[in-house]
């Protein structure tokens, strides 16, 4: 016999490439989309985010959602991205411009919903968060580090908010649902960058969530906190009312004496 | 010093037994005869002298508790988010400060506004001295004094600032490390000197506090002293006034009205701080969290004092570094230390430059109202502009943002703004004062337009002028004028170089000039012309002229 064993046969290589490839990449799609289990919606749902979506989205993002002028792709951002960007009133955009900015919402619950649905539709993306990832009962020693490396460049150490290149900014965090932070960090809208489970786990946005809450729901120790900028606003205060007040005293004090 | 009748009372026994011990009593008659003029803008000093006071008190309260050592620990105080962080001593003794022991928050409050009251009001008054001429002979070195208080003061806030360790100090140190680094050849040698290695390093905390506690307050106040020694020593200045000449101070003496004053006014600027400082949070460590070299927070900004030259950091063109021979000279950090170390040179040497180019060698104890010195004004104003424009240029991010524009572009206005800002405040400001004195000698002359319009018998209208009352006469002619000096030859029969850039100078500062009301001319205005007249006196041409 002077076969050669099925391993030394010449397409055996190809067989183990091609397996390894089918091992490395799924495991890899699996890793990274475990927060991605579609929660498509219902076909009438579905239907109806279309119908909302040709009315007020597809001008610039392409009546497939496959973007237009003005407008970017929307096929795989999932249904987090248009939580994120129709929930916080951001979409549908008002004027081009270096950032779109936060505005009254323009849709009911519903509505986004559906919309959310049909984007997902199109190809599976980033699912809104459950409940249960929401819940602000994480670590907020462990948020407040991973925020000051993470995030706190530009979004200031409390969340106060920051400015970028030409127009862009970090917009501040206060008031900002738990939902939607979630899910702009495993959508990266704008000019923020994607976070994605590789990167923080879903236990460390929790945690990050946690921190920034607590800082939001507790009141500041010492006072009220002049936008929590920092020292500017500090030196500003010290000079406008500080010396001012002061000035005042001593107007006061030399007007008395004549 | 012993009377012949003895006291009687315990109180006079006291001060007897003191007296007759201690001469007290010949001290206090001299000093509390001391005669102070009463103005507003007299009090900025002794504002600056009351939040050293308050600092002093605050910060000895603080050294009890803030331990300077680098060594790392496990955080278990109340603050939550920070529980079982892992973080320098400092920063934790600086938390357990702020939130576990009793009225530590306040205390630390109340050093930090007093720190940057402290500066602010020395800031005020330096400015006050300079705008009104206080610092003309003999007061120069008494300037000088008072600008390296202003300079101790910076560093002061500087090492307090770095202290706590937490993110936000940890920034600022490394910027003050990367423009130590920046310097060619000798910077990083200083550097790891100064921070016992490379940066962060371990021993940085302990050096600062050492400077923080005992080198600059040593420092600060054994300027304090020798300030308020010239003081005592060249009396106080006075604003022009009936009564007020150079060889007299017009006022109240020191007891017992100042000293009530004084005290008073302690207590109420230890209320402001105290009451600012219970109902405003300052630098709340807490939010930054523990230092780490690697994070930098957006927002990070130093207390206002420094600010100017962190602007001057944002401000500086980047691609301008130069290199010789292999070794690279970061233009980005030296063009912005060179242009604050000459700024800081101007503002020393300012009262000497302003002496040499008037030739000035009289004793000036009266002030100068700002308008009649318009040129020093003007300067002022474009040092302070200059000032103004760097100071906003640390803010460059939180501008933008606040203000929804481009960073980039706010960073580029602030560019041209540092340039031309400084010229445009130079000749508006000079330009005002010019018309507020040709209105001064206007009003001085003719009285103030009372609005009362007369028809006169042979049908002329005309407006009645008040005369001002002597008072406000005195007030409104009584400054000195100077006029350019011409280039002469000295002795050898030379005209210098030297001579020729002080023509010049001079020139600069009195070409344009309106010279006070001169009695001649007041009586001419007063006796030839009936008061209501509009027909100006003839003047002599050389008191104004205007450029063209």
């Amino acid at each position: 016999m002077n076969k050669k064993p099925m391993r030394r046969r010449p397409w055996a290589l190809g067989v183990v490439i091609f397996l390894g490839l089918i091992a490395s990449g799924g495991g890899y799609a699996f890793a990274t989309q475990s927060v991605q289990t579609n929660a498509v919606g219902s076909a009438e749902q579905i239907e109806e985010g279309r119908k909302l979506f040709l009315a007020n989205c597809a001008t610039c993002h392409g009546s497939n959602g496959e973007g237009a002028i003005g407008g970017p792709s929307l096929i795989g951002v999932g249904a987090a991205s248009v939580d994120f960007q129709v929930g916080t009133g951001r979409m549908p955009g008002q004027a081009s411009g270096p950032q779109l900015y936060k505005k009254p919402v323009q849709f009911t619950e519903e509505q986004i919903a559906a919309m959310a649905s049909y984007v997902a539709s199109l190809a599976p993306g980033p699912a809104i968060p459950s409940e249960e990832i929401l819940r602000t009962d994480g670590d907020p020693t462990h948020g407040g580090e991973l925020f000051r490396i993470n995030c706190a460049m530009c979004h200031n150490a409390v969340g106060a908010g920051g400015a970028l290149t030409e127009g862009k900014f970090a917009p501040a965090l206060g008031g900002v649902s738990e939902k939607h932070i979630y899910e702009a960090m495993i959508t990266g809208p704008q000019n923020m960058p994607v976070f994605n489970d590789a990167n923080l786990t879903p236990e460390d946005k929790k945690d990050i969530i946690t921190y920034l809450k607590y800082v939001e729901q507790n009141d500041s120790v010492g006072g009220l906190e002049l936008g929590s900028i920092g020292p500017v606003a500090e030196g500003l205060f010290t000079w406008i009312f500080g010396l001012g007040f002061i000035i005042a005293i001593t107007v006061w004090l030399g007007a008395k004496a004549n | 010093m012993s009377n012949a009748t003895e006291p009687k009372t315990a109180l006079g026994k006291t001060a007897n037994y003191l007296d007759e011990r201690l001469t007290l009593g010949s001290v206090l008659k001299n000093f509390g005869r001391k005669v102070f003029p009463d103005h507003w803008s007299f009090m900025l000093g002794e504002v600056a002298m009351y939040s050293f006071v308050i600092l002093i008190l605050s910060g000895t309260f603080l050294t009890f508790y803030f331990q300077p050592s680098m060594a790392h620990t496990i955080y278990e105080g109340s603050y939550a988010p920070l529980k079982g962080a892992e973080m320098t001593v400092a920063y934790s003794s600086s938390l357990d400060i702020s939130f576990d022991i009793r009225g530590g928050l306040l205390m630390r409050q109340v050093h930090h506004w007093a720190a940057l009251l402290f500066v602010a009001a020395a800031g005020l008054h330096m400015l006050r001295v300079f705008f009104t001429g206080a610092f003309r002979k003999p007061r120069e070195l008494n300037w000088l004094v008072g600008f390296f208080l202003f300079l101790a003061g910076m560093g002061a806030g500087f090492t307090g600032y770095s202290l706590p360790d937490d993110l936000l100090s940890g920034n600022g140190l490394r910027i003050i490390d990367g423009m130590i680094k920046g310097i060619p050849l000798v910077g990083p040698s200083i550097s790891s000197g100064f921070f016992g290695g490379e940066f962060p390093g371990t021993e940085v905390i302990a050096r600062l506090y050492s400077l923080h506690i005992m080198i600059i307050p040593a420092v600060i106040i054994a300027l304090l002293a020798v300030h308020l020694m010239m003081v005592v020593i060249h009396k106080h200045t006075h604003y022009p006034g009936p009564g007020r000449r150079d060889d007299n101070v017009v006022g109240y003496p020191l007891m017992p009205v100042y000293v009530a004053k004084a005290g008073g006014f302690f207590f109420l600027v230890f209320g402001v701080i105290a009451a600012i400082s219970a109902t405003f949070t300052i630098n709340p460590i807490w939010n930054y969290g523990p230092y780490d070299p690697s994070p930098v927070s957006a927002g990070t900004q130093p207390d206002w004092y420094i600010g100017w030259l962190d602007g001057a950091l944002r401000l500086a063109p980047g691609h301008m570094d130069v290199s010789i021979f292999g070794y690279v000279i970061p233009m980005g950090v030296m063009l912005p230390l060179i242009v604050s170390l000459l700024f800081l040179a101007v503002v020393a040497a300012y009262p000497f430059i302003e002496a040499w180019v008037t030739g000035d060698k009289r004793e000036h104890h009266l002030l100068d109202r700002p308008r009649n010195a318009p040129t020093r004004t003007a300067i002022g104003a474009a040092g302070v502009t200059f000032y103004a424009v760097l100071w906003a240029g640390a803010s460059t991010d939180l501008i933008a943002v606040f203000f929804q524009m481009s960073l980039n572009h706010v960073l580029t206005a602030m560019q041209v703004l540092l340039i031309i800002g400084p010229i445009l405040a130079y000749w508006v400001t000079k330009r005002t004062c010019l018309s507020l004195q040709r209105k001064d000698r206007e009003i001085a002359l003719h009285g103030r337009e009372t609005g009362r319009v007369v028809r006169l018998p042979h049908g002329e209208y005309i407006e009645i002028h008040e005369p001002v009352d002597k008072y406000e006469l005195w007030k409104l002619v009584d400054f000195k004028d100077y006029e350019p000096i011409m280039p002469r030859p000295n002795k050898d029969g030379k005209i210098t170089l030297g001579t020729k850039i002080r023509a010049s100078l001079s020139k600069f500062y009195f070409e344009d000039r309106i010279a006070p009301v001169s009695k001649a001319e007041y009586e001419l205005a007063h006796a030839d012309h009936a008061p209501e007249t509009i027909e100006e006196p003839k003047r002599k041409p050389k008191q104004i002229k205007a450029k063209k």
